[in-house]
């Protein structure tokens, strides 16, 4: 008995500087050397070395000349990230999506696609369904002036397709799109 | 092209061609013969238990072992309360978080009750000593590095190492030794051979794709809009893979796999949904070819295999479906609480694979999920015995063989055996005492939270969801899953205490209960199989055994389930079309410091 | 040389099957019925249902409902109601009382039977020999073990006991149906006698070995009445899977009437109580004590008196059977199929003169060879006046006759024979080794015959397999039986037969240590081991044995070494008892599934049923696959539910009491046809059954306006 605790004492340091000191290490050095960017959170930064934010995390983009993320359940914040929660049968639901869809100026004819009329559950999602991305194309073309038909065939090229054999949807990421829409020099730190 | 359909196929396909070899790995590493131990690889093993004093391997019977296992699980706890009562004092808090225990709560009436709690970290010790990873806290928020690493992590690696151990142990009594084996042993093997090496290629293979691994605080980031806004960031690569290697499932960041950050890419995905069910897999195969009864294993595993498709098949339905919330707004299968880079049909999948597993790691969020999507996960977990826990899902499905040989043995007119041992009295009851632990605290903990105020006012839906999100909590507590509708505001100290004690319920009789039959039988004189015996290598055991478990599961819970997804299904077909305009609470209002990420 | 079987022959197969339907008594016998309904309302004391968990939460519920019903009343609550919660009472007590009939009908058969073997025990005056050798005459029942009477011809043999001088002729058709009389006597194996049978012929000695009240009848009556019944270590185990399957229903049920509570909702309670009694497994749990009664009652139709119940579930398990070649394998006798003459001798010759030899040969085989040569050879069969027979004698190996002419002839074993041949001068024929060997391999036992000391030819006398043992050898195959023969022979010949009767194993020149040494080996291996045996030096082997069945014809010893006796002292009984043994585990696996299996229907009809008048959880309604209840209200499904239980209990005696028929198809094939008739059929019935109920329950209701 007494020396069970006395093992198990010396197993729980033994197994502490395994799996949280070795083990981290390794892959921490691993990853600082071999994936510098990605280990840092994949950070856009500005040429004055500001962060613009992270590629892999959406962001609050509410002026008329922007890609629109979808809604987030907790305003983007990416240090309380969360969803909404609510029950498809909540009509709570209904009601949120149809306030977005007014919002997004989306009618009885022209549907809001799905995505973009609800949050995700990350509240972070930085992606878009290509056909999210080009129901915004009015009014972004408006808004900056630009020809809606030749925004809609850029959309379709910076599409992702990336691990479609995954059976991975296509999409787009709103913070690379709106940062190419505004033409802005910015580095990967 | 849209081929989204082929990720389930993905999902399952990949991990059964991994764990195969892997099982085969497993049982030569973790179960060597005595002439073996302690030599070539594993002298890493004698070096690792010289440190330890335990160099030498103690023969030890059911009771020993499991007093073993108890003094260790007990020492964890001990050391992790310990540990995340005193964050504030320890390393590693590059982001000053403060104590765990000082955020406060929030009362029924929303009062904010800014008091020390010390019931979440009591909820989370138990949590994360039982494998479950039910996390009534928000890892981003309120956790240090240090705890992350120095707690989470480090009882997310040596508690599915406990569960194998103890299946190893439960293996050889069903094999005819009278030694288990030592614990300490079978505990170093586990962590040296299986979970620290899987762990340092899956999380290279994640960091590659881009989860961060950095012990740089949150960065500040100022939007192209100007708003600034600090991105919370950490060792999060080390962290997921053995988040999901270990059935652990709890995540580094509230909201678990849907966020980014833990799972960013398809690829990242489909190594991440492999790692969960790899390890559970693998078990099977490596109890085939423990008990050298390859055939055995395999039906066992099939069995397994086809519940699981039953709730993929059931829950990718569900959610390619609409729903009432879509009707007249928007276009396609609702995405509420989903990502797009994973949409409907991954989401799903993995939902039924996460709860098949005792993972519970989410990435879409469950409580949005269609109500016959919801039930998936929950019928999963009250089964739990779909592959589950490292370990302790083999041990839960060998509580209903035993009940399955017992009744079939009778059917075919002898007294029932197992694995050529005779299933008397003694083990019966042992192995009915586990299987009625289950059900006891499902069902009574949700009778007792949804007649009273600690459940009513707890529920983030109304109707019958609200009460769903209650069976669902108690469900994934006791299964030792971690997953949760997480819309429920369960950080109060009646959801810490409670779900602290049926998670501990649900973990330490369903490991001691097998190891005491395991024990039993190995004391048994070996009958070798004759034509009348029951064959349980064949399509009619297996399909016994799959009658048996989900006939027990159906009867235990179906009065639940239907007073929750299913009225809320059949009331959803009975809901009016129209939108309807709602006066409740404000939008978006979400309890983010509380809830079951995962 | 072969020992011949003094038990005569005839038509024995017959003549038991006439025993048995003469016992068997019908399923539903009246008067027996009669006496199960009284007694199952005594049974409703809870002090002999606290005895059945299953039955104890069943009363218990009943109680609860009728406590609730006379709160309805005193609160003056609507009369529907009121009379829905007195209807459910009464069902739950129904329930109760139908449980209590199956038991009570099981344990009054085998009562029945019992007392059919009882009243064997006529109370008779009994001629008790003192230890000064006076003879006091006292009543049977007061005769103590070791005991000492005399028996004259025409007197009953007063108690269990064994035969310590003399021998007679016993009737024992009182105990085992049949009628020819049986040889008993003192020093052999053939010692035993029951109390009851009727000493023919001749004066014997009996030492009493049963205490008064302890005989194996007395015992076996023990086992089938309920009081005294000792629950078996695996009716034990299915008590506690049933217990635990109670215990979930119990919370399950309970929890939902505070889970109601979270809509709001306030639920009726006897309605609960009525689903409880619905999903307990009271089908099994009211027929588990009357299958098991029954079992016992199956092995006492067979003539087997078990010592206890385990005994017979233990049979069912056996894996190795060790059968006595004669008797059960063989035909109790060798028959002379075959005259081999040597060279310069003619066949018909050889058949006289192996005619002439055997003619004072009482034994069968003997005249069999009398047979074979008048049959097919048509030899005169007379002795010539003055001849002289040598008896076989353990010395000369060998029998025969000196004519009055001077010619003597000997038949007897080979060796024997050859060897007095060679002391004689006479030459052995070249081929009569070959032949005698060729003999021996068959299985088959040479029997030389010389004249004059010359050797003149071999007799071959076979062994003459039972006719239709290779079927139920297959038979047992198929069960997963080793069979395993037992005999005096040679191995060679043992070999021989063991392959022609489909054997697995043999052990040749058995002794009973060679026995004894079998069967631990088998134990060593994990196997469980039955044989049947009579003599005293079986009783070890009996007693090693996982199984042993004694002849009643055996002595004390090996009746006390075993587990069960076979009043018919039939050694074939094994296979039998086996069979009992499995079909005995078998109703309760296939009853204990049905019962649960049940339970999936019933939720279809009371769950929707009790929530169909609560708003928030009315959409319930669409689980009524059923469509029950279209007229009458809600109460109607739950009726039916509740009517459906008590009825299936009744309706299943017949299985219970019966057995499930046993198939030596394989385990797995018989596990899939199980299922399918207990497993599947369990799922569909009910859905059947509730509905049809309800077809009628449902205008009734509606009728009565209690809806």
């Amino acid at each position: 008995m007494k020396r069970d605790v006395i093992t198990s004492l010396s197993a729980c340091l033994g197994t502490l500087v395994l799996c949280s000191v070795v083990y981290p290490f390794v892959v921490w050095a691993v990853a600082q050397i071999a994936f510098p960017w990605q280990a840092q959170g994949s950070l856009i930064v500005r040429d004055d070395g500001t962060i613009v934010g992270s590629s892999l995390i959406a962001q609050s983009f509410k002026g008329p000349g922007y890609f629109h993320p979808r809604p987030s359940a907790v305003d983007y914040k990416a240090d309380a990230s969360g969803g909404s929660n609510l029950a498809p049968t909540n009509p709570q639901l209904t009601e949120l999506m149809s306030t977005q869809a007014a919002a997004e100026g989306a009618t009885q004819s022209l549907h809001l696609p799905v995505d973009l009329a609800t949050r995700s559950g990350s509240g972070l999602d930085p992606h878009l369904s290509v056909e999210a991305a080009k129901f915004q194309v009015e009014r972004i073309a408006t808004a900056r002036g630009i020809d809606a038909l030749a925004l809609a065939q850029w959309i379709d090229r910076r599409a992702d397709h990336s691990w479609w054999f995954l059976g991975a949807p296509p999409r787009v990421n709103v913070l690379e799109l709106n940062l190419a829409l505004d033409g802005k020099t910015t580095s990967r730190e | 092209m849209d081929i989204t359909w082929i990720h389930p196929f993905w999902a399952l396909l990949l991990p059964v061609a991994l764990a195969i070899p892997l099982g085969r790995f497993m049982a030569s590493v973790l179960d060597p013969p005595p002439e073996r131990a302690g030599h070539g690889f594993d002298r890493l093993t004698h070096w690792a238990l010289h440190a330890l004093g335990r160099s030498k391997p103690q023969a030890m019977d059911w009771k020993a072992y499991g007093r073993a296992f108890l003094i260790f699980n007990l020492t964890l706890f001990v050391l992790s309360f310990l540990a995340l009562e005193m964050q504030t004092w320890l390393p590693l808090n590059p982001d000053g978080k403060g104590s765990l225990a000082a955020h406060g709560w929030k009362d029924a009436s929303g009062t904010m009750h800014e008091n020390a709690d010390t019931a979440v970290i009591f909820n989370t010790v138990c949590s994360f000593v039982t494998n479950t990873n039910l996390q009534h806290y928000s890892g981003e928020q309120h956790l240090s590095y240090f705890s992350q690493i120095g707690v989470v992590m480090w009882l997310q690696f040596v508690t599915p190492a406990c569960g194998l151990a103890v299946m190893l142990a439960v293996i050889r009594g069903l094999r005819g030794d009278r030694n288990l084996g030592d614990f300490w042993h079978d505990l170093v093997r586990s962590l040296l051979f299986v979970f620290l090496p899987l762990a340092l290629v899956v999380a290279i293979l994640l960091a590659a794709s881009g989860v961060p691994m950095t012990f740089s605080g949150a960065a500040d980031a100022t939007s192209l809009e100007g708003v600034h806004a600090p991105i919370a960031r950490g060792p999060v690569a080390s962290f997921v893979a053995i988040k999901q290697l270990g059935t652990n499932g709890g995540g580094f960041f509230g909201p678990n796999s849907t966020h980014p950050f833990e799972n960013p890419t398809p690829f990242s995905n489909l190594v991440e949904i492999v790692s969960i069910i790899l390890v559970p897999m693998a078990t099977i195969f490596m109890f085939g070819r423990m008990i050298r009864d390859a055939k055995h294993a395999r039906v066992l595993f099939l069995v397994m295999l086809g519940m699981l498709l039953l709730g993929m098949f059931v829950a990718i339905g569900a959610e390619l479906g609409h729903g009432p919330a879509v009707k007249g707004v928007a276009q396609g299968p609702l995405l509420e609480g989903k990502e797009v880079r994973f949409g409907p049909i991954a989401s799903a999948t993995w939902a039924a694979i996460t709860t098949a597993t005792s993972n519970g790691s989410v990435y879409a969020m469950l409580d949005s999920f269609q109500p016959y999507g919801g039930l998936v996960p929950m019928s999963l977990m009250m089964l739990n015995v779909d592959y589950s826990g490292v370990g302790s899902g083999f041990l839960n499905m060998l509580m209903f063989v035993i009940a399955t040989v017992f009744i079939a043995g009778l059917m075919v007119g002898r007294t029932p055996e197992y694995l050529g041992r005779k299933i008397e009295a003694r083990e019966v009851k042992l192995a009915m005492a586990s299987l009625l632990v289950h059900p006891l605290l499902i069902v009574t903990g949700t009778a007792l939270f949804a007649a009273t105020e600690l459940g009513s006012k707890s529920v983030a839906n109304p109707g019958p969801h609200g009460f769903s999100e209650i069976l669902y909590e108690f469900t994934s507590a006791s299964a030792n899953n971690g997953s949760g509708f997480e819309g429920l505001a369960d950080n109060t100290p009646a959801w810490n205490i409670g779900t602290g004690i049926v998670l501990l319920l649900g973990r330490f009789p369903s490991m001691i209960l097998p190891l005491a039959i395991a024990g039993f039988l190995a004391e048994k004189k070996y009958t070798p199989p004759s034509l009348g015996t029951l064959p349980t290598d064949g399509v009619t055991f297996g399909a016994t055994l799959a009658g048996v478990v989900l006939l027990v599961g159906a009867l235990s819970f179906m009065p639940a389930v239907v007073m929750g997804p299913v009225a809320d299904g059949l009331s959803r077909q009975a809901a009016p079309e129209s939108p309807i305009p709602a006066q409740t609470a404000e939008p978006g209002s979400v309890q983010s410091q509380s809830k079951d990420a995962h | 040389m072969g020992i011949a079987t003094l038990e005569p022959m005839p038509d024995v197969e017959k003549l038991k099957l006439n025993r048995r339907s003469s016992r068997h008594l019908r399923l539903f016998e009246p008067g027996l019925v009669k006496q199960a309904i009284l007694r199952s309302i005594v049974m409703l004391d809870p002090r002999i249902q606290a005895r059945n968990p299953v039955m104890f939460l069943v009363e218990g519920g009943a109680l609860l409902t009728l406590m609730v019903v006379i709160e309805s009343i005193a609160t003056g609550a609507d009369l529907g109601l009121i009379l829905y919660q007195i209807a459910l009472a009464f069902l739950l007590v129904l329930t109760v009382l139908f449980a209590n009939f199956a038991e009570a009908l099981a344990e009054a058969r085998g009562k029945a039977q019992a007392k059919s073997l009882r009243d064997t025990r006529r109370l008779t005056t009994a001629s008790r020999l003192g230890d000064d050798g006076e003879i006091e005459l006292v009543p049977s029942n007061e005769l103590k073990s070791g005991d000492r009477v005399i028996v004259e011809a025409g007197a009953i043999i007063p108690a269990d006991g064994e035969i310590i001088e003399g021998a007679a002729s016993v009737d024992e058709s009182a105990v085992t149906g049949e009628s020819a009389p049986v040889i008993r006597e003192a020093g052999g194996d053939r010692s035993g006698v029951t109390g009851g049978t009727r000493v023919l012929s001749d004066r014997i000695i009996i030492e009493i070995t049963a205490e008064p009240g302890a005989s194996f009848l007395d015992r076996m009556i023990a086992l089938v009445e309920g009081a005294r019944r000792q629950k078996t270590p695996n009716e034990i185990a299915l008590a506690i899977i049933l217990a635990a399957f109670s215990i979930v229903f119990l919370i399950v049920t309970a929890s939902l009437y505070p889970m109601a509570r979270f809509f709001d909702v306030t639920l009726d309670v006897p309605t609960l109580v009525a689903l409880l009694v619905c999903l307990i497994p009271t089908t099994i749990g009211g027929l588990l004590a009357a299958i098991g009664i029954a079992g016992m009652d199956r092995a006492l139709q067979a003539n087997l008196v078990a010592k206890s119940g385990k005994a017979v579930e233990v049979a069912g398990d056996v894996d190795t059977l060790l059968l006595d070649k004669t008797g059960t394998i063989t035909l109790g006798n060798r028959r002379a199929t075959r005259f081999t003459p040597m060279p310069g001798v003619d066949e018909h010759e050889l058949a006289r003169l192996a005619a002439l030899a055997s003619l004072a040969d009482l034994t069968p085989e003997g005249k069999s060879v009398l047979e074979l040569a008048r049959r097919d050879f048509a030899v005169d069969s007379n002795a010539p006046d003055g001849s002289q027979f040598i008896e076989f004698s353990a010395q000369t190996r060998s029998s025969g006759v000196n004519l009055p002419g001077g010619l003597s002839i000997r038949k007897g074993a080979p060796d024997t024979l050859a060897k007095a041949a060679l002391a004689a001068g006479h030459e052995i024929p070249e081929n009569y080794q070959p032949i005698v060997d060729a003999i021996a391999r068959d299985g088959s036992t040479p029997l030389a015959v010389s004249r004059d000391g010359q050797i003149v030819g071999v007799v071959t006398l076979e062994d003459i397999l039972k006719p239709g043992i290779q079927e139920r050898f297959l038979r047992l195959k198929r069960m997963g039986l080793r069979v395993v023969m037992v005999t005096g022979d040679n191995p060679l010949t043992a070999r021989s037969i063991a392959d022609r009767a489909g054997v697995d194993d043999f052990i040749a020149q058995a002794t009973p240590e060679a026995k004894l040494a079998y069967i631990r080996s088998e134990q060593a291996g994990g196997k469980l081991v039955a044989m049947m045996g009579d003599g005293t030096n079986d009783a070890p082997a009996l007693a090693q044995a996982d199984l042993g069945v004694a002849m009643n014809s055996g002595t004390q010893a090996a009746k006390e070494a075993s587990n069960m006796v076979d009043l018919d002292s039939d050694p074939t009984k094994l296979i039998e008892v086996v069979e009992i043994g499995k079909q005995l585990l078998m109703t309760r696996g296939a009853l204990t599934t049905f019962s649960i299996a049940n339970d999936l229907a019933k939720y279809f009809a009371v769950i929707p049923a009790m929530f169909v008048e609560f708003a928030p959880l009315s959409s319930l309604r669409a689980l009524d696959v059923m469509g029950l209840a279209s007229r009458g209200g809600h109460q109607s499904a739950i009726l039916s539910a509740v009517i459906f239980n008590a009825v299936i209990i009744p309706l299943l005696i017949p299985i219970a009491i019966k057995g499930v028929a046993y198939r030596p198809v394989g385990a797995s094939a018989l596990l899939r046809r199980n299922l399918l008739f207990y497993g599947l059929g369990g799922v569909v019935a009910p859905f059947l059954g509730i509905k049809l109920i309800d077809w009628i329950v449902d205008p009734i209701l509606s009728v009565l306006g209690l809806a």
